[in-house]
């Protein structure tokens, strides 16, 4: 008798406090994107205990000049599209950046309008999942700034990125997300420069974002739109960014 | 006397014996959790590795700078270093988990102070140093360097990273630290062969080593 209702007593408090714990960690949003399947659970428990126990707006370690790398390696290649080329041969004058989605003031943005905005830079260090790294500076417009500028909807959970289109790939070859958090986080730069020059062809001209928090593959390169979104469901097959279809996790703090 | 106390030897020393060599349900449960947690981290840790097979010292390192040593590996990018971590991170979670499980119940428990602290019949000297040093010294350690691998971490607690030398040291001595599990493993596997496969793996699944019946 008294055995049945003693685990009936501790499944039922389990089952509420599982049943409101999940419904924290949404209202929170500790649930990463690529949350499905076997390694959901670790992109999960990885994601969410980064959000709960390390404080907010954390600074990334900033280096001396003298830190800067002579050698800057990079994954994945400039758009190998005419209309690239174009762009490139004069100066990305013809460039825009797109702010749409959930704000009150969309934008669309030339290169000369960014380089006026507000100037941040910082030297970080750069690693890529694969293993390497360097140490670089990074300059350009705070993307906070450019948030504010356009007035993002309180419901809105994500900030799209998506590189210049190429065949086949009408969002960009590589295309990501990032929670609010990171895409407020103060060092989370829209570069247009890097050690003090334009920002190289491979190393994403004409705009990148950098966000030092997170392994090399989240600082998307060759930009063209911001979409500000309260859900990453529509776009691909809904994990928030081309990586987790390439095998590889949408969060890109460890 | 003399009788009395060869009386109590015998009767008293082969269930010592056993005794001694018994495990726990607790001790056999973590140990097998943390066996397969081992294969999947060797497993998944040598896919990542395979991306990029050469080791650096200092904050940075990549093709074109200067570096430690390599392995003689194809550079494997894009494909398995994906699984690997997504698998790597997936089962750090599993192990550290069922080691936080084993370490408070080994100290709540006083496995730790019988068999690994102070001397009994069950390890020698050396082994107890070993097991030491791995529970308390090196799984810790690679615990500390691969989260001095994470920049959202090292944002939060540079120390992590910066008592080590910078990431690209973190990453090598990772290296070194999984290498040396590696080699506690086969010299593992070694002594159970040696102390009698069959009874020492029985004695880790059934918890004794299935001979003596009224001990079951």
């Amino acid at each position: 008798m008294n055995k049945p209702s003693r685990r009936m007593v501790i499944g039922a408090t389990a089952g509420a406090a599982g049943l409101a714990a999940a419904r924290l960690i949404s209202k929170y949003g500790m649930v990463p994107p690529d949350h499905y399947g076997p390694y959901g659970i670790g992109q999960t428990l990885t994601y969410a205990s980064h959000r709960i126990l390390m404080p907010k707006q954390t600074l990334a370690r900033e280096f001396d000049r003298s830190q800067i790398s002579t050698v800057a390696s990079v994954n994945g290649l400039p758009p190998p599209t005419d209309d690239y080329k174009r762009m490139v041969s004069n100066g990305f004058a013809d460039w825009r950046l797109t702010v749409d989605g959930m704000v009150t003031r969309p934008l669309t943005l030339s290169l000369a309008d960014l380089k006026g905005m507000p100037v941040r830079s910082h030297i970080t260090h750069q690693a890529c999942e694969e293993g390497w790294s360097f140490i670089a500076e990074s300059t350009g417009v705070q993307l906070s700034h450019i948030l504010n500028l356009a007035g993002v909807l309180p419901q809105a959970k994500y900030v799209m990125f998506f590189s210049i289109p190429e065949k086949g790939a009408p969002l960009g070859k590589k295309w990501g997300s990032l929670d609010m958090e990171d895409a407020g986080h103060p060092q989370t730069l829209l570069a247009y420069g890097m050690n003090g020059q334009d920002l190289p062809l491979d190393h994403g001209a004409p705009l990148r974002v950098r966000v030092p928090r997170q392994l090399g593959f989240k600082s998307l390169k060759f930009l063209t739109r911001l979409t500000v979104t309260d859900t990453v469901k529509p776009y691909g097959k809904g994990w928030g960014s081309s990586s987790p279809e390439r095998g590889f996790s949408w969060y890109g703090g460890i | 006397m003399a009788t009395a106390e060869s009386a109590y030897l015998s009767d008293a020393t082969p269930a010592n014996a056993v005794e001694a060599q018994r495990h726990t349900a607790l001790v056999r449960v973590t140990h097998w959790i943390n066996a397969l947690s081992f294969f999947g981290l060797v497993i998944s840790g040598f896919a990542i590795l395979i991306a990029h097979p050469r080791f650096y010292w200092g904050e940075t390192g990549g093709i074109g700078t200067p570096y430690l040593f390599e392995f003689p590996l194809p550079y494997m990018k894009g494909g398995p270093s994906g699984w690997g971590r997504n698998l790597h991170f997936l089962v750090a979670w599993i192990c550290v988990a069922n080691g936080l499980v084993y370490a408070l119940s080994g100290f709540v428990t006083r496995h730790f102070r019988r068999h690994l602290l102070t001397a009994n019949p069950t390890y020698d000297p050396l082994q107890r140093r070993t097991y030491t040093a791995l529970i308390f010294g090196l799984l810790p350690f690679l615990i500390w360097t691969g989260f001095a691998m994470s920049p959202a971490i090292t944002a939060s607690a540079p120390a992590v990273v910066t008592l080590l030398g910078g990431q690209q040291s973190a990453r090598t001595l990772h290296l070194f630290a999984a290498v040396a599990i590696i080699v506690f493993f086969g010299g593992h596997i070694v002594m159970v062969y040696l102390a009698g496969f069959k009874r020492r793996f029985l004695a880790m699944v059934i918890g004794h080593e299935g001979t003596d019946k009224e001990h079951v």
